[in-house]
């Protein structure tokens, strides 16, 4: 099975000064590659550096070090305004809070309409007016939302204008940030409802970034896990869900709270101690199964595959 | 069992510009001693509005409690004076905030806001009460407890923030204890520490909870008995077992429903159409009507009294009257009826090596 890569990280680091002498490493050697069509789940606790990674992919930080390859050409490379223009029509983001993502001061149809004005994508104000109107009937929403502003909308409409916004230039790649976590349950069941739509009938290409790992189950097709900046576990989300094995990764899901009394009444939380660990070399990404690969030393990987075995 | 709170047809409302908002329109309830009471609902469902009132934090103007009654030991607590409520609130009521980054305050030390209400309340000297401080610190799990209490809040992670915040609220050996969203902004293995704690804190001191959350796998965590709220009522109540294996109201289904199970496979999750009715101008009949794809004419014209279930289980919904048309949840809500969690494939319990002692 040989699927086109659409994205590729390789090695990237993201360090940001914290004071005079000492650097936050947010993000530190991270390799994973993202397949067209897909959906890939980044999950982990705050601060673990999967926004950070989102972010420096999309270009809104330079990267310490470390390249990403969109369709085989390096993002961070490229220095031009023409050539940044091509790119980020071609990879649009979806943030997180739909209260502070949108300008309150521009009508729904400026918001939706700008990257299709920057990227010259239509010809005249009658065809920017249709597409508006196609844009917001794709989303959920109606024409007659066009010339108001974002504060007479609640937070699931407002998400959805982000999601319209992003569509409006056609991209291939959508990263979301956390996209349905501001959002009431209800209302999140709407959103990814309406984002698994999207990528079905355009082709779409997800990273999903999010903490609520049930959802991220659900949505993805194989889901990264990150600790403090490296990435322990990747797999396919089943595979992760019914074998984890990294302990940081059985920790989390052993975490998450399950709407079944019954299940819940016989939980039992699987603490992390990250000084198990096996110190006496660096750690690598390994394959420890064909597509499940997990941060670990020679001896733990071992390890890790008779766990597997015996399973 | 013997009953420590009892709300009766609790009205609250907000003068706004845009006319009155009724947040919480007639809910009732009872609270038992040493049980949970979970409190679900999306945001505008007046979950937080009811607890507010019970701690007579409402304010006013432009809020009001309009009518109905709060009993606790004899008094109404609706009908007390501000100098009155200080007595209560904090000793016999306390309150867990949702965000612990703003509920402390960030220019006093740990020690002395944990002494606060000792001082106050229970007329503790300085001495006396860095003590209990101290006790208290190592009560919700805080190491080194007698040099943190000297230190500010800036000091401590989320995790330990909210600790502290805990500590204070059990202080006066509260009756009652609200938890408005208290995991809400903290990582998910936080969250089960801090679940954990709590539980483990009211067998020890036997106070009465209500916690507030819209996550329903932590409701099924941590409740007892459970009350689904939409916009401004109380739709349905019962135990956790009552709500989540034989829900009755399809609010309580959509609600179960647009939440994705570990082992689904489904294409699509139950998501409830449309949004919350704005309260300054309720809906006629059963608020959840327009929402909902099990309604009936009568839904349009007459709001559903509650019906009860079992002893224990309540659902304001016309499909429970005898003459309603025989409706089932959908397929999904079922599975879940029948507890998915069995299908075994969530991981946690079991494989795990070194199981902790």
């Amino acid at each position: 099975m040989s699927r086109e890569k659409l994205l590729e990280v390789k090695n990237l680091k993201q360090y940001f000064k914290s004071g005079r002498k000492s650097v936050v490493k947010a993000v530190d050697g991270l390799n994973f590659d993202i397949y067209k069509g897909e959906t890939f789940g980044l999950v982990g606790e705050s601060g673990c550096g999967k926004s950070t990674t989102g972010r420096t992919i999309i270009r809104l930080y330079d990267a310490t070090d470390g390249e990403v390859l969109f369709k085989g050409e390096n993002v961070h490379a490229k220095k031009s305004r023409g050539e940044l223009k091509k790119f980020n029509r071609k990879m649009q983001m979806i943030f997180q809070d739909p209260y502070a993502s949108l300008n309150p001061r521009m009508t729904v149809k400026d918001i939706i309409a700008e990257g299709m004005d920057i990227h010259g994508l239509v010809k005249n104000e009658k065809e920017r007016t249709e597409k508006v109107h196609e844009l917001l009937r794709t989303v959920g929403l109606n024409k007659e939302h066009a010339n108001r502003y974002p504060h007479e909308f609640s937070g699931g409409q407002r998400q959805r204008i982000g999601i319209a916004r992003a569509l409006a230039v056609e991209p291939e790649f959508i990263i979301a940030d956390e996209p349905i976590s501001a959002l009431d349950v209800s209302i999140q069941a709407q959103v990814v409802n309406l984002m698994k739509k999207l990528q079905k009938e355009r082709g779409l290409t997800y990273l999903f970034i999010a903490h609520d790992l049930s959802m991220v189950k659900y949505i993805s097709d194989r889901i990264g896990v990150m600790y403090f900046g490296k990435m322990v576990e990747l797999a396919e989300s089943d595979e992760l869900y019914k074998n984890p094995i990294h302990p940081y990764t059985k920790s989390l899901l052993s975490a998450i709270p399950l709407p079944d009394p019954d299940y819940e009444r016989n939980r039992k939380r699987v603490p992390y101690d990250p000084s198990i660990h096996d110190t006496s070399e660096e750690p690598e990404f390994r394959e420890v199964r064909p597509g499940h690969w997990v941060l670990c030393t020679t001896k733990e990987f071992e390890q890790y595959k008779a766990e597997l075995e015996n399973k | 069992m013997e009953k420590v709170l009892e709300v009766k047809d609790l009205t609250v409302s907000f003068d706004t510009y845009g006319g009155k908002v009724q947040a919480v329109r007639g809910v009732s309830f009872d609270l038992y001693k040493g049980e949970t009471l979970a409190i679900v609902g999306e945001s505008g469902s007046g979950k937080s509005v009811t607890t507010k009132s019970l701690m007579g934090l409402i304010p006013s103007p432009p809020g009001r409690i309009e009518k109905g009654e709060i009993n606790f030991e004899g008094k109404n607590l609706a009908k007390l004076s501000d100098s009155e409520m200080t007595k209560i609130r904090g000793k016999d009521i306390s309150m867990i905030f949702q965000d612990p980054m703003t509920s402390l305050n960030p220019t006093m030390k740990i020690g002395n806001q944990i002494m606060e209400g000792l001082i106050k309340h229970q007329k503790m000297n300085r001495a006396d009460a860095k003590k209990r401080a101290i006790e208290l610190l190592e009560l919700v799990g805080i190491p080194k407890a007698s040099e943190r209490i000297n230190q500010y809040p800036h000091q401590f992670s989320g995790g330990m923030r909210q600790r502290v915040v805990i500590a204070i609220s059990l202080a006066c050996n509260p009756k009652i204890l609200i938890a408005d969203e208290p995991t809400t902004a903290l990582d998910v293995t936080i969250q089960a520490q801090i679940l954990d704690l709590m539980k483990d804190l009211q067998q020890k001191t036997e106070a009465s909870i209500i916690f507030i959350t819209h996550d329903l796998g932590v409701v099924a965590n941590v409740a007892d008995r459970v009350a689904v709220m939409y916009a401004g009522k109380i739709v349905e109540i019962g135990t956790v077992d009552d709500v989540f294996y034989n829900p009755k109201h399809p609010y309580t289904w959509g609600l179960l429903g647009s939440m994705p199970t570990l082992d689904s496979t489904e294409e699509e999750l139950v998501a409830i159409p449309g949004s919350p009715p704005d309260l300054i101008n309720p809906p006629k009949g059963d608020a959840f009507a327009p929402r909902n794809p099990y309604a009936l004419k009568i839904d349009l014209e007459q709001e559903p009294p509650m019906f009860k279930v079992s002893d224990t289980h309540y659902a304001a919904t016309w499909l429970l009257h005898e003459n309603a048309p025989k409706v089932e949840p959908p397929e999904s809500v079922k599975r879940r009826m029948k507890g998915f969690a069995k299908t075994g494939a969530a991981p946690a319990a079991g494989d795990k090596k070194g199981d902790e002692s």
